[in-house]
C-alpha cells in the first residue's frame, strides 16, 4: 500500500539523518582524541608557546573568559531583572529584550572589527582587554535572554507573597525571585562561558595572541583558540601536533562544561 | 436489553501503562450496543479515559503497554474481531477507521475547514473532487454546523469558536462512517450553549452509529445516554441502562457517586 | 544598595545593548565612509581587490567575498535543512525515550563544540574525502559549504525538535484517530503546527552560516577569484576580515569596515525577521 511505504521510507530517511548526525560527532570526537591524546606530553602543560606548550594559552585564555564573565555577567543579569521585574510589558522592555536577541546573534567577527576600532587602534595596538571586552559583548546578550528567561518561569504569586509580607522590590528581586531562578540562571552562565571560551574570531584582531607568558591585560594577550588557528597552518609537525593537543583539550573543556550546565545542575534539582 | 444488538464487546479486559506495576483497568466486561449511546462516568482517574483509548489502540501510539482479555468489534455480516490482536500499522488505520474519537479539546487541524473534514477521506483514498465535496456537504450537515461554514470552507478551521471547531471535528469524524465514535468529554472546554448545540448533534447521530462518551457530568450522562457505566479506581462498579443507574442503582458506591457525596 | 540605585543600574544595564547594536553600526558607517565615498554601490559589484604600491589607494570591490559568502552559505543551507529536518522527526516523532535521550544530548553536545574545531577536523580530515569524491585541491567552495552545513545542523535541528514539542499531543493523537500514518501526521499536523519555529530555525542558522569565521577559514581556501566550479577556492567576507582587516591600510581597511557594515546589516535584518516575523516574541 503506498502510503505505509511512503511512510516507511520517510521514517528510515529520519532515522538515517540522526545516525549520520550522531556519527559526525563521533567522528570529530574520534580525530580529537586520536590526535590529540598521542600529541599531549607533560610539558604542554607545563611549557609556554614558544618552548612548545600551552600553558601560557590556557591561563590567558580562561582570564580573558572568566574577566569577561565578571563584567558581562552582573550587566547581562542587572539588564533581565530589569526586562522581566521592573520594564515589564512596556514598550522600551520589549524593544530592548529584542534588539538583545538581535545583538545575540550578531557575528562574532564584526563585533572584533568594532573592538578593534575602538580599543585597539586608539591604544596602539592589540591588548587583553580589547578581547576581554569583544567577549563581553558576546556574553551580555545571552545572559539577559536566559535571566529574563528564567524570571519568566518564578510564579507572580511568590512576587505577590513577598509584597503581602511588607517587602521592598529590589529586597524581593534579589532575596526572593533571583534565587528561586538560581538553577537555571547559573546553567545559562556556564553555558556562555563554555561559548565565549572557544571564541576564536572576535579575539583575532583584539588580544591577538602572545607566545609568552603575561598576565599584563594592556599587551597582546595569550590566547588557546587564536594559536589553534595559527598552529594549525603551519607546515611542521610540531605546531600541528601542538594545534591538535590544545584543540582537544579546548573541546573537552567546553564539552565538560556544557554536560555539568545542560545535566549535573538541572538533575540536582 | 436483549434485543439490541452489539458493535462492541469488551471481555475481561485489563490493562497496565508501560513502567506501571499494577493494572490501571482490571478484568472490565461492558456491551457497547448498536445506535445507542453508552455513558462511561466514574471520578477522575478511575480508568474510563484509559478504557475509551483502548478502543481504538489509541495506545498503541506509545510503546510498553500491557492490554490482556479481548476487545471484539462485531462487523456488519456478524462475525467479530478482537482488535486486540491487531499488530500492524495498516490493521490500526482501518480500526480507527471504524472508530472514530473525539478528545475534550476540539482538535482542528492548521488547514482550511474544508480540508480538515476531507482529511480522513483523501488518506483513505478519495481523490475525486466533486465526490469529496459531496461528502464534505454531508458531514457539516450531518455536524449540524453546514449553515455557519459553507461560506467559509476554505478559510482556517482555527477561526471558528471553540463549540464550532468541536463541531467540525465531529463532522470530520462522521465523514469517514464510522461504526462507532468514542468521545473523551466532548464538551468539557465548552461554554453551556456550545455544550448543548454538542449534546444535540450526539443525539442525531446516534440513528446512524453507535457512541461511547465518557463524561464528568452527571446530568449529561442522564440526559444523553441509554446505557451508564460506573467506573471506580480501574474496576467497571456498576453497568445497567441510564435509568437503573441514576434512579434506582443496585451499589451504595454508585448512589454516593451520583447523589455528589464523592467525587 | 537602596532600592533606587539598584532599579537605576538595572535600567542602565538594559539600555546598554540597545548603544551596543547602535555602537557597532555607527562605528562601521564612519569607518567605511571612505571606501563609501570612494566606490558607492559599484563596491558590490567590482571583483578587483588591489591596493597600489604605495599602499596609500587602489581599487577595492566586494563582489567576491560577498559571492562567495553567499555561495558556501548556500551550499550549507541545502545541505543541512533536510537533514536537520530528519533529526527534529526523529527526537519529536520516532525515537523512544531510551534512544531520543542520549541523541537529543549528542546534538546539543555537536552545536557546542567551538567552530574552530570544526574547521580544523574538516580541513584535515573532511577536505581529503570531498576531494577524492568530488576532485578540486580539497580546499574550497564545496568543502567550506558542507562542514558548514554540519555545524548548523544541530543547531536547526535543536530549535526545529522544540518547535515540533510544541505540538500538542491530543491533535496529533487526533489525526492518528483519523487513521493518519506517522508521516501524513508529521506532514499535516506537526509540520503545519510548527511552520513558524522551523522556518524560524532556518533562518537563524542561515545567519550563522553568513557570519561563520573560522570554520570556513580553514576550508573555503581564502582567494581572491571567483570560483569556476563548485570545489573551487574562494574567499567569504568574515573570512577575509580575519585573514587581512588588521594589516590593511587607509583605504583597504575602509573597505574592510564596508565589507563588516555589510555583513552585520545583512545578519540583522535576517536575524529581526526570523524572530519577529518567524519565532514570534517568546514573552509571556
Amino acid at each position: 500500500m503506498h502510503r505505509l511505504i511512503l511512510n516507511k521510507i520517510v521514517l528510515v530517511l529520519s532515522t538515517l539523518s540522526a545516525v549520520i548526525g550522531i556519527s559526525f560527532l563521533f567522528w570529530i570526537l574520534a580525530t580529537l582524541t586520536y590526535k590529540g591524546v598521542s600529541s599531549i606530553h607533560w610539558s604542554t602543560f607545563t611549557n609556554d608557546l614558544v618552548e612548545g606548550g600551552i600553558r601560557n594559552l590556557l591561563v590567558g585564555q580562561f582570564t580573558m573568559a572568566i574577566i569577561a564573565s565578571v563584567v558581562a555577567v552582573p550587566i547581562g543579569m542587572m539588564a533581565g531583572i530589569y526586562l522581566r521585574e521592573y520594564g515589564h510589558g512596556s514598550k522600551l522592555a520589549s524593544v530592548i529584550r529584542n534588539l538583545s536577541d538581535v545583538m545575540m546573534s550578531a557575528p562574532s567577527i564584526v563585533i572584533g572589527v568594532f573592538v578593534f576600532a575602538l580599543f585597539v587602534d586608539p591604544f596602539g595596538g592589540y591588548n587583553g582587554w580589547a578581547g576581554i571586552i569583544a567577549l563581553a559583548i558576546m556574553m551580555i546578550p545571552i545572559i539577559i535572554s536566559t535571566t529574563d528567561n528564567m524570571l519568566s518561569l518564578v510564579p507572580t504569586e511568590l512576587r505577590e507573597a513577598g509584597m503581602a509580607l511588607g517587602g521592598s522590590k529590589h529586597k524581593i528581586i534579589l532575596q526572593i525571585v533571583v534565587k528561586a531562578a538560581k538553577v537555571g540562571i547559573t546553567t545559562g552562565v556556564l553555558l556562555s562561558f563554555a561559548r565565549i571560551i572557544g571564541e576564536t574570531a572576535p579575539l583575532l584582531f583584539t588580544s591577538a595572541n602572545n607566545q609568552f607568558f603575561t598576565m599584563d591585560l594592556t599587551e597582546q594577550f595569550p590566547s588557546l583558540t587564536v594559536s589553534i588557528y595559527n598552529l594549525a597552518t603551519y607546515p611542521d609537525s610540531e605546531s600541528r601536533e601542538l594545534a591538535w593537543a590544545a584543540a582537544f583539550i579546548l573541546t573537552m573543556i567546553v564539552l565538560f562544561i556544557n554536560l555539568i550546565g545542560r545535566y549535573a545542575i538541572r538533575n540536582k534539582k | 436489553m436483549a434485543k439490541d444488538k452489539l458493535v462492541m464487546e469488551i471481555k475481561d479486559f485489563s490493562f497496565t501503562y508501560s513502567g506501571a506495576e499494577e493494572p490501571s483497568l482490571r478484568k472490565i466486561n461492558l456491551p457497547v450496543l448498536k445506535n445507542k449511546i453508552t455513558a462511561m462516568i466514574g471520578p477522575s482517574g478511575c480508568g474510563k479515559s484509559t478504557l475509551l483509548r483502548a478502543m481504538n489502540r489509541i495506545h498503541d501510539l506509545y510503546p510498553g503497554n500491557k492490554y490482556e482479555g479481548k476487545i471484539n468489534l462485531y462487523k456488519e455480516d456478524g462475525t467479530k474481531e478482537n482488535i486486540l490482536d491487531l499488530k500492524k500499522e495498516n490493521d490500526f488505520i482501518k480500526l480507527r477507521q471504524q472508530v472514530g474519537m473525539i478528545f475534550q479539546k476540539p482538535t482542528p487541524f492548521p488547514m482550511s475547514i474544508f480540508d480538515n473534514v476531507a482529511y480522513g477521506l483523501r488518506l483513505s483514498g478519495t481523490k475525486n473532487k466533486s465526490e469529496l465535496e459531496g461528502h464534505v456537504e454531508k458531514a457539516l450537515k450531518d455536524a449540524a454546523i453546514w449553515k455557519e461554514t459553507k461560506d467559509r470552507l476554505k478559510e482556517s478551521a482555527l477561526g471558528l469558536s471553540g463549540g464550532q471547531q468541536q463541531r467540525l471535528c465531529i463532522a470530520r469524524a462522521v465523514a469517514l462512517k464510522p461504526r462507532v465514535i468514542l468521545f473523551d468529554e466532548p464538551t468539557s472546554a465548552l461554554d453551556p450553549l456550545s455544550t448543548g448545540a454538542i449534546e444535540e448533534l450526539i443525539t442525531e447521530l446516534k440513528k446512524e452509529l453507535s457512541i461511547m462518551i465518557v463524561t464528568h457530568n452527571m446530568q449529561q450522562a442522564s440526559r444523553l445516554s441509554d446505557y451508564t457505566a460506573f467506573m471506580y479506581l480501574g474496576d467497571l462498579a456498576e453497568y445497567n441502562t441510564t435509568e437503573k443507574i441514576f434512579l434506582n442503582p443496585e451499589k451504595k458506591l454508585t448512589e454516593d457517586y451520583i447523589t455528589g457525596r464523592f467525587g | 544598595m537602596s532600592g533606587k540605585l539598584f532599579r537605576n543600574f538595572s535600567f542602565l544595564s538594559a539600555t546598554l545593548s540597545f548603544f551596543l547594536l547602535v555602537g557597532i553600526f555607527a562605528i562601521l558607517f564612519t569607518y567605511a565612509q571612505e571606501a563609501m565615498q570612494e566606490f558607492g554601490f559599484d563596491f558590490l559589484l567590482s571583483e578587483t581587490w588591489e591596493a597600489d604600491e604605495d599602499d596609500e589607494g587602489g581599487i577595492f570591490g566586494g563582489y567576491i567575498p560577498i559571492i562567495g559568502t553567499l555561495l558556501s552559505t548556500l551550499i550549507a543551507m541545502t545541505l543541512a535543512v533536510p537533514l536537520a529536518m530528519g533529526i527534529a522527526i526523529f527526537l519529536t516523532e520516532i525515537a523512544s525515550d531510551t534512544i531520543g535521550k542520549p541523541v537529543s544530548i549528542a546534538i546539543e553536545l555537536l552545536a557546542a563544540i567551538p567552530s574552530i574545531i570544526y574547521g580544523m577536523w574538516g580541513l584535515f580530515y573532511f577536505a581529503p574525502i570531498v576531494q577524492s569524491v568530488f576532485g578540486g585541491n580539497g580546499v574550497g567552495l564545496l568543502t567550506a559549504g558542507m562542514v558548514l552545513a554540519i555545524m548548523v545542523i544541530p543547531f536547526m535541528a535543536a530549535i526545529s525538535r522544540d518547535a515540533m514539542n510544541t505540538t500538542p499531543l491530543v491533535l496529533k493523537e487526533s489525526a492518528y484517530a483519523m487513521g493518519a500514518t506517522k508521516f501524513e501526521v508529521i506532514k499535516d499536523v506537526i509540520m503545519p503546527y510548527s511552520k513558524g519555529g522551523i522556518i524560524g530555525s532556518i533562518i537563524l542558522s542561515l545567519g550563522r552560516a553568513l557570519g561563520e569565521t573560522m570554520a570556513v577559514a580553514f576550508l573555503i581556501g581564502s582567494v581572491m577569484s571567483i570560483p569556476g566550479s563548485i570545489t573551487d577556492p574562494t574567499t567569504s567576507i568574515p573570512v577575509l576580515l580575519a585573514n587581512n582587516f588588521a594589516e590593511a591600510q587607509d583605504l583597504e581597511m575602509s573597505s574592510m569596515y564596508f565589507l563588516a557594515l555589510i555583513l552585520f546589516v545583512v545578519s540583522f535584518i535576517i536575524i529581526s525577521v526570523a524572530k519577529f516575523y518567524f519565532l514570534g516574541r517568546k514573552v509571556k
